[in-house]
């Protein structure tokens, strides 16, 4: 029967002592299961490196407080990209995210998962898909890409959604063949979204560009850190020493231009540097005419 | 128990045995329509009703959200968004209207589990085990919300046997049977009704939007009770029905007012002699509003 239904009786020591005894214990009960559901949670909320959440989601902690795991953003992605975590894997039970390698974003123009989102755990003020931050791709092994060993693969940089800014294809010397370049895919984080089609289009094996979260992928210069030409630029002038014109002690009618086009004789040579008469050269001192 | 073979067998010797389980049935009938109408989507490309009972789109156009789950990223720190709000206000609403714990009784996904427990417990016989107070589920209310403000995390939502069944159903199971099973088994050796009769916060939850509800059961015809114990037998709250069905000599109107009755109607089947019916809050002739029970609010507070 019932174990709840309130007894009336006068209270005494022996009911008193029963009544906190089974309080104490329901507290207690109630208390383990809230530490097992808590420690739980902690555990829960490690996200993988490979789970990417969808776009606009807020910061991880922020993140894990305000999805409510309906699943409304996995329903209104047209290219079934996004995912609900399921009990036993590593993501936490129920929210979205999505495997580059597998299925990477397309990113919609009109962004509906955002838009589906009804607590806003995915912001909506990202209106613009281009500047979701979804991760950050991250070229990870050039012993293996093989724009790395001179081939011209350069998939990644020609699927990339944001073309030529987030992925660019640097020139450099080819040292083991010596006359050939190689062009070197550089992934830039001011374009990057993380979109992850890179990683899915990378021809290896395994690929070799993968999308990480920011927190992986970026480094972070000491914020003391100041760069001097960065500074003389925006000052106008170096903080340091003031910059002085190097002397190089050129003869007559010459200068040189550092960086620019070398050595430059001013004056035309005239046939001879020497006058008309001998002494009149010879007399001529310190350069000075 | 003590007359009859079983709980009910008098009540279908009098109504069919249809009669005698017609809010029983109409009941799963919900239960089962809610649960299609989520799978109408994934399965048949039929997309009613989108998401999940956490949050969810019909037709494009009504939102709904479980008002327990957004308190929880409430209590995270997390203002919800419009669409949110929206939906937790027209279920709000809802249940004011019909009783909060209906949806334990006619909309969650573990009702069929508990009771399957329950029926199959009462079958073998089992008897005994441990023995829980029905107030533990406030506590572990409470918890789960002190537990948000702690981790900033709708922490529950990782463990939750009724949104992870639901969801599961609808968007992949993975390991989500286990804490069903793990429900099933304490209700059946366990405790009788443990989970959805003693633990669950989602149904202390609910059972607060229940104090003020229009549609309640009445022991209209408590004069005819012959005391043959039946409703106590299948009420997943048995306490709440004797205020109401014994409660004549206090003065004590017959309706049943207590916030966890969950208006599953059961007792309604099973009673021969037609004491119980759904009737509207205001009608109660006999009771009238001011002669509230003296227990009640022991009940439901204590």
């Amino acid at each position: 029967m019932a174990s709840g239904e309130p007894r009336r009786s006068t209270p005494t020591l022996a009911g008193r002592r029963r009544f906190l005894v089974g309080m104490a214990r329901t507290a207690g009960g109630v208390a383990l299961l809230g530490l097992g559901v808590g420690l739980y949670s902690r555990q829960a909320a490690s996200l993988p490196a490979l789970a990417i959440r969808p776009p606009g989601a807020l910061p991880e902690p922020d993140f894990l407080g305000a999805c409510i795991r309906c699943g409304l953003c996995v329903r209104d992605c047209p290219y079934d990209t996004l995912k609900l975590g399921e009990l036993g894997e590593d993501v936490a039970t129920g929210t979205p995210y999505f495997i580059a390698r597998d299925i990477p974003c397309e990113m919609c123009d009109d962004i509906p998962c955002v838009k589906a989102c009804p607590t806003g755990a995915l912001d909506p003020a990202l209106t613009d898909i281009d500047e979701a931050r979804m991760g950050l791709a991250v070229l990870v092994d050039q012993e293996t890409c093989i724009a790395f060993q001179g081939l011209r693969c350069e998939v990644c940089f020609n699927v990339c959604p944001v073309r030529g800014k987030a992925i660019t294809l640097e020139m450099r010397h080819n040292d083991r063949s010596g006359k050939h370049a190689r062009f070197i895919p550089q992934v830039h984080s001011d374009a990057c979204t993380g979109c992850g089609k890179c990683e899915r289009a990378c021809i290896l094996e395994e690929a070799a560009i993968k999308v990480m979260p920011v927190r992986l992928a970026k480094g972070e210069l000491g914020h003391h850190y100041r760069l001097g030409w960065e500074e003389k630029r925006k000052a106008g002038e170096s903080l340091v020493t003031p910059d002085a014109p190097h002397r190089y002690n050129l003869p007559e009618g010459q200068r040189y231009d550092h960086g620019g086009e070398g050595l430059i004789f001013e004056a035309p040579a005239s046939e001879t540097p020497f006058g008309d008469s001998a002494l009149e050269t010879l007399n001529q001192a310190g350069g000075k005419p | 128990m003590a007359i009859t073979a079983y709980p009910g067998a008098d009540a279908i010797a009098s109504k069919g045995w249809v009669g005698a389980h017609k809010w029983l049935l109409l009941r799963r009938l919900s239960q089962l329509s809610v649960l299609l109408l989520f799978l109408a989507g994934p399965w048949f490309g039929l997309w009613i009703v989108k998401g999940n009972l956490s949050a969810s789109l019909t037709l494009d156009v009504l939102p709904l959200t479980d008002p327990y789950v957004l308190l929880q990223t409430l209590f995270a720190g997390h203002l919800p968004g419009m669409t949110a709000i929206t939906g937790v206000l027209i279920v709000l609403a809802f249940y004011l209207l019909v009783g909060g714990r209906v949806y334990c009784a006619w909309v969650c996904p573990v009702n069929p589990v508990t009771d399957l427990a329950h029926w199959l417990r009462e079958r073998l016989g089992i008897k005994g085990g441990t023995q829980l107070s029905r107030q533990t589920r406030y506590w572990i209310l409470g918890t789960t919300l002190l537990l948000a403000t702690l981790t900033g995390t709708v922490a529950w939502e990782t463990v939750n046997p009724v949104s992870m069944l639901h969801r599961g159903l609808i968007f992949g199971m993975g390991f989500a049977w286990a804490i069903i099973l793990a429900v099933f088994l304490l209700d059946l050796f366990v405790s009788r009704r443990a989970w959805c009769g003693h633990l669950c916060p989602m149904g202390a939850f609910y059972s607060l939007l229940g104090h003020v509800t229009p549609l309640r059961v009445s022991a209209s015809a408590r004069e005819q009770c012959n005391d043959c114990m039946d409703c106590y037998a299948v009420c997943p709250e048995p306490q709440v029905i004797p205020p109401a069905l014994k409660g004549a000599d206090k003065g004590i109107g017959p309706l049943i007012r207590s916030a966890n009755c969950t208006n599953c109607g059961r007792c309604i089947d099973v009673c021969s002699e037609q004491v119980f019916e759904f009737t509207l809050r205001f009608k109660d002739k006999s009771g009238g509003l001011e002669k509230r029970p003296q227990s009640h609010k022991m009940e439901v507070m204590s």
